[in-house]
């Protein structure tokens, strides 16, 4: 780890004004930054504290639901309006690393926490990510826990977070503050893909935060869940995960949402198994059919193949178990 | 009331659980400087050049050490613990993350800054990392179990038996390169006065760790001090005096002030071995009636480089004496990578061996259509085939029969997939488990004080198995005196010696020497209370007499030990004691054993694969204290769960570096993945094998988990699964 200066602003705009210098970095429950940082993956000059702001508030609203950047994992889980309307936001954040991490953790912080590619966490290594233009030693080597979709010549490192796909099924919005203004960003549109800048993950701006999350209100939310596999049965990133939100009406399929994780470089909408479900009436045969669908255009590497199978198994699990 | 076999608290849990228990790394020193490792990021090649004028400049910068400037050591001679590579001596690198520099500062933070700052140079060469590509180049042990047996054996003529058998299975099966990970990093603080080298660090082998300082450094072995009062795990990590120890010892004599160096959790997958991967070739045959007719293993290990050292991993071990076959080979190879050095790990040879033989026994057993306990008692070996002398006591019948009853094996339905519970399918398997029982020589001394106080000296060390109470327990039961009047000192080299805490053999090794401590005692006690005639005992012979509450008590009468001592004018009572193995080891095989039996649960669709009921019988001898026994077997239980499903190091192909040196990615079980685990220790009061009878458990219950999880997935998969960890895209 690097020396740094530590910041404590006293509002928002404060932050923003520290957060615009160069080598600043915002710093949220820390549960990633600083492991980061210690490995030097990461050496921000200055750190700007967000634990000062508040930020930390869960309003449920006839809208929706608006979750401040600094809540931490834990209480939302544990909001009674979350599990209620929002469920799979729920079982997403309980299905992330420890409590002892969730205690810590912070929304925001969890959207923009860093892929586990340990290629990409070890300075012993190049990485197209952590140094652009050195190249990408996993994508022949070490790939199991892999992306196999969205993935580049330059970086097939996988998104990690769970809530984040929770968030992509349901259509949540991010509300993001910079020094120059405020926007909103719909949250398909906020995580890139690789391409050949896979240093660059999101839409954010040099010094831009996340300021809050939206969600909107819907039957679909109500009736949503999340599905994470991963070889240990706790305390593990997914190997595959999925979330869906679905909505009958009159014996057919009026809304479906699903999303993946575990398979994208960024969290993975399944708009082509939704299509195959959408005014459909659910019988086992649409279910397994849509299923098959998932990760159509999937590119797997050496030892990442099983993740196609596994994900159309889960979204099959999870399609069941939202008709049931 | 005797507390040996009672379900005692550990003696030291109130001060581990309260953190007054210190730990190597917890010493507070003044002055104390804090060192950082470097790390080399090539797999092969030459050190070049070191630039250091950026960490050198750094604040608080003491002193950084590289080839270039370290002392040189004496690294010729020595005990068999001492890692003799990589000690900062010459420029190669042997594997990447070796350790090729230290940075010392006034501060932890600034010693990691500076030394992620020091920036090296080099000459790159291939690395050669893996074992199937260079499998042709294998070749002989130089030094196989130190030489005490040699690499391959055979009795019978196995090729020619396997040829005419009527049911034959040929298999090849691997298990991966597994880290030990101790929750407790390799921790060393080093001090030096004068020539005389103090050092706390966490091993498993004060005396060992002592001579290897003594001799790397050129001094006397009574110069060295090391202290190690207790560990929090180490699993075989701490076994070896391994560099850091040693680097941290140079480092404090360079900045001629204390060091305190600890690895981090990524430093510990290059600092301290590992379980090394092996491919293992069995070639096994039965007659029709299930009678073993063949037994083949050939085993291949990785090692190091031989500059770095060898390690050959003893797989084929348990092939040559658990069943009663008549023709069996058993040959180890190794395989060198540019890769740190191997070493022991929980059941070294056994677990990976026994993952191989059981499969092999169950694909046996599935080809002979037989039940696979059936199968392995029909081949039950009632003497030791290999070494052809009686057991010095085996009742792993019982561990077959109380473990099958206590599981429900009987309702097993025979064919693979033939168990279900709704999409969900069930499997059941069973393994036999085996290790050695060892013992080496022990040293132990024992005061009893006049006020019925005792204190148990010996130089061994608690690993977090239980040694503090289970040589308390001994003591007190010996001489009469409730557990709580017992204290015993341990994990100081100052102490009387003994053996290393591994190879299950602590118990058998140092707590003989702690009865020999303590009845020496006793004797000395009778002999005073019969030499005064005044306590009206002179005339009782030995036998008659005894200890109890603080008095010697005989046919007419007791005397109190302050009155005793005080009638000799002296305040306690001291002896040593020493105990090692007698001519029982050339009459008797001495081994303990065990039968393991897993049920999984597989879901297809999902994938998801979970152990959901395990039963383990052990046959460990006489159980000294049954909470930690039963501690012990759990515990060795989970460890084998990890093996048969989650661990393994990767390693990257092109650099031969870990992607996954963390304990995030380097998967071990956490509480959701152990289910119910039940443990039977089966009754087995024999004293052959040492004066306590306990035959060891600390390894022999993860010898077997593995297996009994792969044979209890062949059958709810119908998958054979031959490589660990079993993972779910060979079932998918």
């Amino acid at each position: 780890m690097q020396e740094f200066s530590l910041i404590h602003p006293a509002s928002t705009r404060d932050a923003l004004v520290a957060g615009a210098a160069q080598g600043a970095k915002f710093i949220a429950g820390g549960t990633d930054l600083l492991q980061l940082m210690k490995d030097n993956v990461e050496s921000p000059a200055r750190l700007v504290d967000l634990e000062t702001l508040g930020l930390t508030d869960i309003e449920a609203g006839a809208s929706g639901l608006r979750l401040g950047a600094m809540a931490r994992m834990s209480d939302v889980a544990a909001h009674q309006a979350v599990q209620d309307d929002w469920p799979v936001i729920s079982q997403a954040l309980l299905a992330s690393a420890s409590p002892q991490i969730r205690n810590m953790g912070t929304i925001g912080g969890n959207l923009l926490q860093r892929t586990r590619c340990g290629y990409f966490r070890d300075t012993g290594f190049s990485c197209n990510k952590r140094e652009p233009g050195t190249g990408c030693p996993a994508i022949g080597g070490e790939n199991r826990m892999r992306a196999i979709l969205g993935g580049s010549e330059h970086c097939i490192a996988t998104h990690a977070s769970d809530l984040a796909v929770a968030l992509m099924a349901l259509d949540a919005t991010l509300e993001l503050h910079g020094i120059g203004g405020s926007r909103r960003v719909p949250i398909a549109e906020f995580y890139r893909l690789p391409g050949n800048t896979p240093h660059i993950e999101t839409v954010l701006h040099p010094g831009e935060m996340i300021g809050a999350v939206t969600v909107p209100r819907s039957a679909a939310a109500r009736n949503s869940r999340y599905l994470k596999l991963r070889d240990r049965a706790s305390f593990e990133f997914a190997l595959v995960s999925v979330a869906v939100a679905m909505e009958m009406a009159n014996g057919a399929i009026d809304d479906i949402r699903l999303a993946a994780g575990g398979v994208g470089t960024r969290p993975w909408r399944l708009p082509e198994v939704e299509r195959s479900l959408h005014g459909k009436a659910p019988t086992d045969a649409i279910l397994r059919d849509a299923a098959g669908r998932a990760g159509e255009h999937a590119q797997a590497a050496r030892q990442n193949g099983f993740k196609q199978t596994l994900l159309r198994g889960a979204v099959l699990r999870a399609l069941q178990t939202s008709v049931a | 009331m005797a507390s040996i076999g009672q379900p005692i608290d550990r003696v030291d849990g109130h001060l581990k659980v309260t953190g007054r228990a210190r730990y190597a790394a917890e010493f507070e020193l003044p002055d104390v400087t804090y060192a950082v490792l470097v790390q080399s990021t090539i797999g092969a090649g030459e050190i070049t050049g070191f630039d250091l004028a950026r960490a050198k400049a750094m604040p608080g910068v003491l002193a950084i050490i590289t080839p270039e400037n370290a002392p040189k050591l004496s690294i010729k001679e020595g005990p068999q613990q001492v890692v003799r590579a990589p000690l900062l001596q010459d420029m190669r690198v042997h594997y990447n993350g070796q350790h090729v520099g230290v940075v010392v500062a006034d501060t932890l933070d600034r010693a990691a800054a500076a030394a992620s700052a020091v920036r090296v140079h080099y000459r790159r060469e291939e690395p050669v990392t893996s074992m199937d590509a260079v499998l042709g180049q294998a070749y002989v042990p130089t030094r196989f179990r130190n030489g005490e047996r040699p690499p391959d054996t055979r009795r019978g003529d196995p090729d020619g038996a396997f040829s005419a058998a009527a049911i034959r299975i040929e298999a090849n099966y691997t298990t991966p390169v597994e880290h030990h990970n101790p929750m407790e990093p390799h921790a060393t603080i080093a001090r030096w006065e004068g020539d005389r080298l103090t050092v706390w660090t966490t091993t498993q082998g004060i005396s060992a760790a002592q001579q290897s300082l003594a001799t790397l450094f050129g001094i006397d072995r009574g110069k060295v001090h090391v202290l190690s009062p207790y560990l929090g795990g180490g699993f075989g990590s701490k076994g070896n005096t391994w560099p850091p120890a040693v680097i941290a010892a140079m480092a404090a004599r360079m900045v001629d002030r204390p060091v305190k160096l600890v690895t981090t959790r990524a430093q510990m997958f290059t600092s301290n071995g590992y379980r090394p991967r092996t491919i293992q070739k069995l070639r096994f045959a039965a007659d029709a009636d299930g009678r073993l007719v063949a037994m083949r293993h050939d085993g291949f290990a990785q090692t190091s480089m031989p500059a770095v050292g060898e390690f050959a991993e003893p797989v084929g071990l348990a092939t040559e004496m658990l069943y009663a076959c008549p023709n069996v080979a058993v040959t180890h190879r190794l395989v060198a990578l540019n890769a740190g050095l191997p070493t022991y790990m929980r059941a070294p040879g056994l677990a990976s061996g026994n993952f191989a033989l059981e499969s092999a026994m169950d694909e046996l057993a599935a080809a002979l259509k037989m039940d696979p306990l059936e199968f392995r008692l029909r081949n039950y070996a009632e003497q030791d085939p290999h070494e052809k002398k009686p057991y010095a006591s085996k009742a792993l019948r019982a561990c077959y029969q109380q473990g099958a009853e206590l599981f429900g094996w009987a309702r097993r339905s025979p064919e693979p997939r033939s168990m279900r519970e709704g999409d969900v399918l069930i499997g059941w398997g069973m393994a036999t488990s085996t290790y050695p029982t060892h013992r080496m020589p022990a040293k132990a001394c024992v005061r009893l004080e006049a006020d019925g106080h005792a204190v148990v000296q010996v130089g061994t060390q608690d690993i977090g198995t239980g040694t503090y109470t289970v040589m308390s327990q001994i003591a007190a039961d010996a001489l009469g005196l409730p557990l709580e009047r017992i204290r015993c000192e341990l994990g100081d080299s100052a102490l009387p010696p003994a053996p290393i805490s591994g190879g299950s053999m602590t118990v058998a090794s140092v707590g003989p020497a702690v009865l020999a401590a303590c009845q020496a005692v006793r004797d000395r006690l009778f002999e005073h209370t019969r030499a005064e005639p005044r306590f009206g005992l002179q005339n009782a012979p030995t036998d008659a007499l005894r200890l109890e509450d603080a008095a010697v008590v005989g046919p007419e009468g007791r005397v109190g030990l302050a009155e005793l001592l005080g009638s000799k004018g002296v305040e306690f009572v001291e002896a040593e004691g020493s105990a090692k193995a007698g001519e029982e080891h050339e009459r008797y095989a001495m081994h303990s054993f065990g039968a393991q039996f897993a049920e999984v649960r597989f879901d297809p669709l999902i994938g998801q694969l979970r152990v959901s009921r395990f039963v383990g019988a052990f046959d460990g001898g006489r159980v000294m204290n049954a909470k930690t026994a039963r501690s012990q077997l759990i515990g060795g239980i989970v460890y084998g769960l990890g093996m048969a499903l989650l661990e393994e190091t990767h390693v990257d192909g092109e650099t031969g570096r870990i992607v996954n040196a963390n304990v995030a990615e380097y998967l071990m079980p956490v509480n959701a993945d152990v289910p119910d685990i039940q443990t039977i220790l089966v009754a087995n009061d024999e004293r052959t094998s040492n004066p306590l009878g306990a035959k060891g458990i600390g390894e022999l219950p993860m010898v077997g988990v593995a297996a009994a999880v792969a044979n209890a997935v062949f059958h709810a998969t119908g998958v054979r699964v031959r490589d660990l960890p079993i993972r779910i895209e060979r079932l998918v």
